[in-house]
Formats: C-alpha cells, sequence, structure tokens
C-alpha cells in the first residue's frame, strides 16, 4: 500500500510550514499555482478539499491550489476543456463519456456508491419503479439522467421526463410523482422541509446494478502527462482532506459552511452534516475501503452499461482512463 | 411531658397557623387565576396579533396576484404583439409600486417559431424601471421554479421566497400565473405571467411586533423555510425543521409540521429554543402557503402576575403580622387579669381573705368570673368568721369536758404499785381513755385486813352522763363493799341504789372480786361483764365462765349470786371491759377475744403489770393508730403468796 502522507500532529504541520518559509524566501516561490473547478456549489460534498486546503494539505504538497465552486451553469469539464481549471471533480459517467469528445482521465476516484436515487411520497402508492409507468418523473439534465434513463430502458416502461429544477417545489406540490435527488442532498431536504421519512419512499441506484461510482477528481491526459507528481500531490491531498473531515466533522462542517455564506447560498448546519455523513457512508462503504481508489470492475460496469445503454460508443481502457492511486 | 403553654400561645398558635394555610390557599389561588388569565388573553391578544399581521401580509400578496391574474387574462388574447406585451409588462409595473419586477415568459418558440426565448422583465432598479430580456444558454427559465410549477399545475402559485442577487440581496417572492392560448381548437399552456415582490417589509412588519421584552414574529414559507425571523440568519437558509433538528427537538418539528399544514393553535414551546419556557400561537396565511408563529415569553408574560403574587403575598405577611400582634394583645387583655386573679386566688388560700382583689373592669366573661371571684372572698370570710366563733364555743364545752374526765379519771387508783408493802398479791390496771368523755371504771382497796376487793364497770353510753352515773357508781360500790357483804349482795345492793332513781335507764356492767389475800379464795359475782380471764400459774389460762347475770342499774329489786374460786400463788385473773376486745383496726376488724386469749396463752410466766402492758402494746400494733371508739380498760389481779411451780 501506497502511503501518501505521514499522520502529522497540527502543531508538526505549522513548524513544517514556518520552516518551509524561511529555507525558501519568498512566498509560493516553491509553489506550483494550480486550479480546481467543483461540480456543485458549496456544500459538503466538498468538504475533503476544502479540509485539505483549510489545513494546508496541498501546500504542503508543494500547490497553491484555488478551488472553483462550480454551480448550475458551470460545466466543469468545459472549464478543463477551455483551461479554466487545471483540475475539475466530475462523476465517473461524466467523465467516461467526455472521454469520446476530450481527453480527460481519472486521477482520483473518491465516491465509491452511487448516491442518485429517485424518490416518492409514500402515500402516492408507488411500490415498485414499475408503478412509475406514464408518470412524472423530474430527471436532471446532463449526468444525473443517465442512470435514470438505462433504468427505465432497462424496465422497459416510459414515463414523462420533466427537467428537474434545483428546487424540489414542483416534487412537494406534486407536480411529479417522482423526483430525482442525491441522498446525501436532496433526501434530507425534503427531511427539512417537514416530510418524514416515513412520508417518503427511495429508491437507490446503488441497491441496483446501476451503482456508479460519483464524484472523481478529472484532468487532461496532457496535464497527466507532464505534472503527473502534481495529480499525484493533489489526489494525495484530497484524500488526507477526506480522512481530516470525517475525523472532525465540525471544523468540516465549519469550513463548509464558511464558503456556503461567502457564495450567497442557502447554508444550514444541519443540513451540511447531513450530507458529510453522507458522504462517509459512500466515500468509505466499508471499514477498510482506501479513499481515492477507481476500481476496475467498477469502471467496466459502468462503461458495459453506458454502452449497453447506447451513451457510449467505446470505452476506453481502464489503464488509459485511470492513474490515480491503486490498492 | 408536654411543655406547658399559656393561653396567648395556644391561641396564636392555632390562628396565626390557621391564617397562614389561608394566605397560602389565597395566594395560591390568586396565582392561578391570574394566571390562566393572562395565558387567555394573551391566547387571544396573539390571535388578534396574527390576525391583524396576517390580514396586512395577505392584502399585499392579493394585491399582487390580483395584477398578476388580470395579465394573464389579457394575455389569452393572441392578437397581442411583442410591442404590446412589451408595453403593458411596462405599465403594470409603473402603475403597480408594490411589484418589484414582472416578466413574461413564453413557452419556446410560441411567440416567434425561430426564438426559443421570449421573456421580457422589467424590475426596478435605483428608482427607475429597468428592462432585460431573459433566458439564454445560461438561463433556460423553463426548467426554473417560477415556470416549471404553473405549468406543471397548471395553476398560479406564489414561489418559494429567495434572494435576489441582482436586487441587491433582498429577499423576494414570486407570484406566476399560468395563461392559456387556444392553439388549433385546443387550449395550451402558452407561458406564465410573474410579479415580484420584495419582502423587506416583511421584515419590518414582523420586527415591529415586539411581544413582552423577547418575545417575537417570524414567518415560514410553504416548505418551512425562515422568511423572517428576528436572527437574519435563519432566513431562507433554514426550515423550522432544520431548527429543530439542530436544536434536536422533534416537538418543534411536530410544530413545524403542523403550521404547514395551515392549523392554527396556541401552544407552549418549552425548552425548545433554549431552557426557557415560551408560548406559540402559529397560524396560516391565507394566500402563498405561508404561516406565522408568535412567540410569547412565559416569564415575561407572567411577570405581572407574579408581581401581583409578591404583592399578595407581601400584604398577606404583614396582615399576618398585624394579625398575630391583635391576637397577642387580646389574648393578654384575657390572661392579664386571669393572671391577677390566680396571684390572688393563691394570697386568698394562704388566708388572706382581706386581699384587695384586683380592678378588673372588663365586660365579659373575666369580668364576671372577677366579680364571683369577689363573691366568693366575701362568702368565704363570712363562713370563716362563722366557723371561728363556732369553733370558740365549741372549744370552750371541750375544755370543760376535758376538765369533767380529768376530774372522772382523778377519782380512779392511779399509783402502782398501789401496795408495795403486801408481798400477798400484785394488782395493776390502767385506762385509755376515748376522745369522747366514756363510762369505765375500775377500783380496788382492802375491805378489811384479809380481804381486797377489785372490780371494773363499764357504764352504758358516752359523754357526760356516763361520766356522773360511772361515779355514782364507783362511790356506790365503794360505800357498799366496805360493809363487809359478798360480792353477789355487793351488786344486789348497788344495783337497787341505781335502778331505783335511774330515769334514764342507764345502765352498768360490772365484775366485783373479793380475795382473801391468805388463801387465795376469791369470792366474784357478775352483772352482764365480759368474762374475765384466769390464767393459772403454768397452766392454760381459762375464761371464767359467766354467771347468765343482766346487768345492774335497770331492773330494781335483783338479786345477784356469789360464786367462790380458790387462786394459788403465782395466778393471774385478767379483767378487762369491751374496749380491749371491740377495738378496731382501719379495716373495721376486731381486737377479738379470741385474740386476747391467744395473746395471754402465748405469755409464759404472766406478771401483771407486764401483762397488762403487753396486751395495751398488742392492741396499739392492731388498730395501726385507728381512732378509739370506746375506753380501754384492764386489770390484773395476781395472787403471789409462795408459787410451787
Amino acid at each position: 500500500m501506497r502511503r501518501y502522507h505521514h499522520p502529522l500532529s497540527v502543531r508538526t504541520m505549522l513548524l513544517t510550514m514556518v520552516l518551509g518559509l524561511l529555507l525558501f524566501p519568498g512566498p509560493g516561490l516553491a509553489m506550483e499555482k494550480a486550479s480546481i473547478v467543483l461540480h456543485w456549489l458549496p456544500q459538503a460534498q466538498f468538504a475533503g478539499h476544502y479540509m485539505a486546503k483549510d489545513m494546508g494539505f496541498y501546500e504542503e504538497e508543494g500547490i497553491d491550489l484555488t478551488i472553483l465552486p462550480g454551480g448550475p451553469d458551470i460545466l466543469a469539464s468545459e472549464w478543463l476543456e477551455v483551461g479554466k481549471a487545471d483540475f475539475a471533480t466530475m462523476f465517473l459517467s461524466t467523465g467516461l463519456l467526455k472521454r469520446s469528445s476530450l481527453p480527460v482521465i481519472n486521477i482520483g476516484q473518491f465516491v465509491q456508491h452511487s448516491a442518485l436515487m429517485l424518490i416518492t411520497k409514500t402515500d402516492a402508492g408507488i411500490t415498485s419503479l414499475k408503478d412509475l409507468e406514464n408518470k412524472k418523473v423530474g430527471i436532471w439534465a446532463n449526468e444525473f439522467q443517465i442512470q435514470p434513463r438505462a433504468l427505465f430502458k432497462r424496465l422497459g416502461i416510459s414515463i414523462t421526463v420533466v427537467p428537474q429544477s434545483s428546487s424540489l417545489d414542483l416534487f412537494l406540490r406534486d407536480g411529479v410523482m417522482a423526483t430525482s435527488g442525491m441522498w446525501y442532498n436532496e433526501y434530507h431536504l425534503l427531511l427539512s422541509y417537514g416530510l418524514d421519512q416515513e412520508e417518503l419512499r427511495p429508491f437507490f441506484f446503488r441497491d441496483t446494478d446501476l451503482n456508479f461510482p460519483e464524484d472523481g477528481i478529472y484532468t487532461l491526459e496532457k496535464t497527466a502527462d507532464l505534472k503527473p507528481d502534481l495529480c499525484r500531490a493533489i489526489t494525495a491531498a484530497t484524500i488526507r482532506g477526506w480522512e481530516y473531515a470525517f475525523d472532525h466533522p465540525e471544523e468540516a462542517l465549519d469550513s463548509v459552511m464558511k464558503r456556503m455564506i461567502k457564495e450567497k447560498i442557502p447554508a444550514n448546519r444541519a443540513h451540511q452534516k447531513w450530507m458529510l455523513d453522507r458522504m462517509q457512508d459512500i466515500i468509505m462503504p466499508d471499514e477498510g475501503t482506501q479513499i481515492g481508489v477507481l476500481r476496475q470492475d467498477d469502471f467496466e460496469r459502468v462503461s458495459s452499461i453506458l454502452m449497453e445503454a447506447g451513451f457510449l460508443e467505446q470505452a476506453p481502457m481502464f489503464p488509459e482512463f485511470y492513474r490515480g492511486p491503486v490498492r | 411531658m408536654s411543655k406547658r403553654h399559656g393561653i396567648a400561645f395556644k391561641l396564636a398558635a392555632f390562628i396565626l397557623s390557621c391564617a397562614f394555610v389561608i394566605l397560602v390557599v389565597i395566594v395560591g389561588y390568586n396565582y392561578n387565576y391570574s394566571r390562566d388569565i393572562i395565558l387567555r388573553q394573551a391566547e387571544e391578544s396573539s390571535r388578534n396579533l396574527a390576525r391583524d399581521t396576517t390580514g396586512r401580509i395577505d392584502s399585499v400578496l392579493i394585491t399582487v396576484q390580483k395584477v398578476a391574474d388580470n395579465i394573464a387574462f389579457s394575455l389569452e388574447d393572441a392578437t397581442l404583439s411583442k410591442e404590446e406585451i412589451l408595453e403593458l409588462n411596462k405599465r403594470v409595473l409603473a402603475n403597480n409600486p408594490e411589484i418589484y419586477g414582472m416578466a413574461i415568459a413564453f413557452e419556446p418558440y410560441f411567440l416567434e417559431h425561430d426564438q426559443l426565448f421570449f421573456a421580457p422583465y422589467y424590475y426596478r432598479s435605483g428608482g427607475r424601471i429597468a428592462f432585460n430580456m431573459l433566458g439564454g444558454p445560461n438561463y433556460r427559465y423553463f426548467y426554473m421554479d417560477w415556470y416549471q410549477i404553473p405549468k406543471e399545475l397548471e395553476r398560479p402559485v406564489w414561489t418559494e421566497p429567495y434572494n435576489d442577487e441582482g436586487g441587491g440581496d433582498v429577499l423576494m417572492a414570486t407570484y406566476s400565473v399560468p395563461f392559456f392560448r387556444t392553439v388549433d381548437g385546443k387550449k395550451v399552456f402558452a407561458g406564465v405571467v410573474t410579479a415580484d415582490v420584495s419582502l423587506d417589509w416583511l421584515e419590518d412588519m414582523l420586527e415591529e411586533i415586539r411581544i413582552y421584552d423577547s418575545g417575537f414574529a417570524f414567518l415560514l414559507s410553504r416548505h418551512g423555510t425562515f422568511i423572517a425571523h428576528p436572527d437574519r440568519n435563519l432566513i431562507i437558509n433554514q426550515t423550522i425543521f432544520t431548527l429543530a433538528e439542530e436544536l434536536d427537538s422533534p416537538e418543534l418539528r411536530s410544530i413545524g409540521q403542523k403550521m404547514l399544514a395551515g392549523e392554527s393553535a396556541f401552544v407552549p414551546v418549552d425548552n425548545v429554543f433554549d431552557d426557557t419556557e415560551r408560548y406559540l400561537f402559529y397560524t396560516g396565511l391565507k394566500y402563498g402557503g405561508w404561516s406565522l408563529g408568535v412567540i410569547f415569553p412565559k416569564d415575561e408574560m407572567l411577570a405581572e402576575v407574579r408581581k401581583l403574587s409578591k404583592v399578595t403575598t407581601l400584604i398577606g405577611i404583614a396582615g399576618f403580622i398585624v394579625l398575630a400582634m391583635l391576637i397577642i394583645f387580646i389574648a393578654r387583655k384575657i390572661t392579664n387579669p386571669l393572671h391577677k386573679l390566680s396571684g390572688a386566688a393563691l394570697e386568698i388560700a394562704s388566708g388572706n381573705l382581706d386581699l384587695k382583689l384586683p380592678e378588673i373592669n372588663s365586660r365579659d366573661e373575666v369580668g364576671d368570673l372577677a366579680n364571683s371571684f369577689g363573691v366568693m372572698r366575701t362568702s368565704l370570710k363570712d363562713y370563716i368568721e362563722n366557723l371561728t366563733s363556732t369553733t370558740a364555743a365549741k372549744e370552750r364545752i371541750e375544755s370543760e369536758l376535758r376538765i369533767a374526765r380529768d376530774i372522772q379519771m382523778g377519782i380512779l387508783p392511779k399509783l402502782f404499785p398501789a401496795f408495795p408493802e403486801r408481798p400477798e398479791f400484785d394488782v395493776f390496771a390502767s385506762i385509755e381513755p376515748a376522745k369522747e368523755v366514756g363510762g369505765d371504771l375500775y377500783d380496788f382497796f382492802f375491805v378489811d385486813d384479809d380481804h381486797f376487793c377489785f372490780l371494773i364497770g363499764d357504764v352504758s353510753g358516752k359523754g357526760v352522763p356516763a361520766a356522773f352515773f360511772m361515779a355514782v357508781t364507783k362511790t356506790l360500790l365503794k360505800v357498799v363493799s366496805e360493809k363487809g357483804l359478798d360480792p353477789g349482795d355487793i351488786i344486789t345492793k348497788v344495783n337497787s341504789d341505781l335502778a331505783a332513781e335511774n330515769e334514764s335507764c342507764m345502765f352498768v356492767t360490772l365484775f366485783l372480786a373479793i380475795m382473801n389475800i391468805n388463801t387465795g379464795e376469791t369470792r366474784y359475782a357478775n352483772a352482764g361483764h365480759n368474762p374475765p380471764v384466769y390464767m393459772p400459774c403454768g397452766g392454760k389460762p381459762e375464761w371464767i365462765p359467766p354467771l347468765g347475770e343482766p346487768v345492774a342499774g335497770v331492773m330494781e329489786g335483783m338479786e345477784y349470786t356469789t360464786k367462790t374460786m380458790t387462786m394459788h400463788p403465782g395466778d393471774v385473773m385478767f379483767i378487762y371491759t369491751d374496749g380491749v376486745s371491740e377495738a378496731m383496726n382501719p379495716e373495721n376488724e376486731l381486737y377479738s377475744d379470741e385474740r386476747l386469749m391467744d395473746i395471754l396463752t402465748a405469755m409464759d410466766k404472766p406478771f401483771a403489770p407486764e401483762l397488762v402492758k403487753e396486751i395495751d402494746d398488742s392492741i396499739k400494733v392492731f388498730t395501726r393508730g385507728a381512732e378509739q371508739s370506746d375506753d380501754i380498760t384492764m386489770l390484773a389481779m395476781q395472787f403471789c403468796g409462795k408459787c410451787d411451780k
């Protein structure tokens, strides 16, 4: 097992930093500037990145990393393509699909389980997904529609797709029978709108064979070729960031809340706490899971489903696509 | 033993404890009742406050709704040109100052077949009306809530309030109305009209609602998001449910669900926000699906009640003290004369009947007691005076009787040994007079040189008559005896003399014996007297059998016989009156002849003077100081000569 870091106390880290500054006069002289664009607005989904930044893990790796917040109007892959960012976070499916038009590679796979789900209200009487036949279902655009579409295709039912906005208002008002949601986000949002868990009937994609690994760090092939150390360092620091976040959830929440407030987006701690807990569930689904690794079988399963569903004509080879840590 | 408490103490203790209980009950009831009143009033006023507030908010919302509804209605007219639509939009905004911005957004390619987006938006900016055409690759409005929800639901909606970044971070809410047009004979969805309202005034309005010091009002959106709250951090950021989650309060969550359901209630919310107790009134608004909550801090609501209770308690305590002082004063007023009377009673008891009684003028039971006490003292004084004179008279008589008694006793021979020069016999007698003058008599004397006469008698009755009768009897006996007659003749003679003048029918029992002191021959006669005891020297004592002859002094002409017996040297004859055998102990038991005989039998070598003393001692032991009712008279005659044994 390769280790990217040694556990250091904060004091030692600070000492190291101070020594570093003394030995290399001129701040940032030895630092390599880099940027990463996240695929959504600041939230606990990215707590590992924020902690790595706030705790100086990136700097320790010699990176002066700028974290760029994403959002509904930002396509991370576009930013990679046009050079607005050196790195981007994306779903595995997104990365695979982009690969056909843009040479992106995965340098670290963080979310191992799919958090995507379809949520219905218990009183709507949807007991199986087949009951959604000819019903309005809120489905997000872009990569979020891959799994649902593949699912309904497999089930052989047709549904009425209602493009889902960033809010759950339509679902709450019964404008759609089912809504897409992320376990760490929308599911809890519904709870925070006063719906009880008993009032909701969730269908998890992770319980089907459409269990797609999600968030991973991507970069362009040329960046990976030119700066392999930088890529490795980014992933290593992010892994440390996640480990730190899971060990210090309150600090991590502080860090997340700070960024949300800065971006002026609705921020509440209870929701972010739920999200952080769920991130731990899907980043470290089992006790011994090593953070940041993409497993080949996961990769191949996703590729074949994408091809089967017609989203992808040809899948890349695993070693070409993945240059992250291995077990 | 319990401690002694005075009347004042008892009175004060009982009344004050009673008063204390009453005080506690009054204060408690008063507190509870006032609290209920305050709570009812609070509920009522919160209802009014909420109704007033929701009314004001609703009136703004309905105004906006009406405008947007009207525009939507006019947009169903398919003949409107693009220019007319823009003009309409602009004019509406200009004429409706409460509307912040208005958009008229069409379905893709609806108005112009080559135009994906058509959504003019007029809004206020820096005091002027600005214009913007919405839509573009980065703003696909079809997927915005304000467009999508009314489209899917086919009815007007209020969107969830949001912070409008373009408008300078103003809290906004949008009312969206779908409008429809008829295309190919079918009614199809054509687009929506939106009216944005700034909710700034909302916060100001709610902030004006100051309930006591720390009470406040808050407003929730349809989905529980805070639209207005004194803590601005909660606005938009939190729903009541996330707040409940942070506060770990299932109670608040449940309240939130009821609020969103549009219910209305006045409920206590203790320890939800912090550890103070509060009340919450909530009610739903007519429009927008919003609900209003008003928080009342219980402490502050009840501050007046607490103050009232405090004052009531203070008044109560003051009253309590006054009452205590009054009771002690009254009790003292009652007990002081009693104390004085009690002291006077003690003084009177010690004999001071001339004591001046304490001055007690109260016209009540104590006064009556003092009067009665005075009367009692006077009566007592009179009675004692009476008693004193009576006693004096009685004492004089008693003194005379005593003298008579002394004289009576004086005539009995008292000097022992009576005849020391005569060794042939020994005689000893004693008389123990009872308190009253009695009628016992004894005597002994020589008839001639060889014959010695001894006698004992008991006159019936008591008092002076008995004493006289006894004196007469004794004198007669002595005179008659000296004539040398036999004892029977002596008694016969004395009897007839006594009976001759005996109108009061008094009588006397008599035993009279005459002993030849040389031979011991003894002749005797007995007139109804107890049988004497003959105690032969060394032998067993025995009764000298009675002769069955009656008492003397009653029957004139009665003849008495004489018996003869012989006493041997050492023999003793013991004669006595019934004062001996009928002596009584405190249990009223008689000394009895048997006891007398037993004691005499137990005597070893009797000697006359000692014998009498011994019997006398045994009587005293037996009676144990009980009052003597009769004279106790004894006489022992011992013949000496020469005792053979």
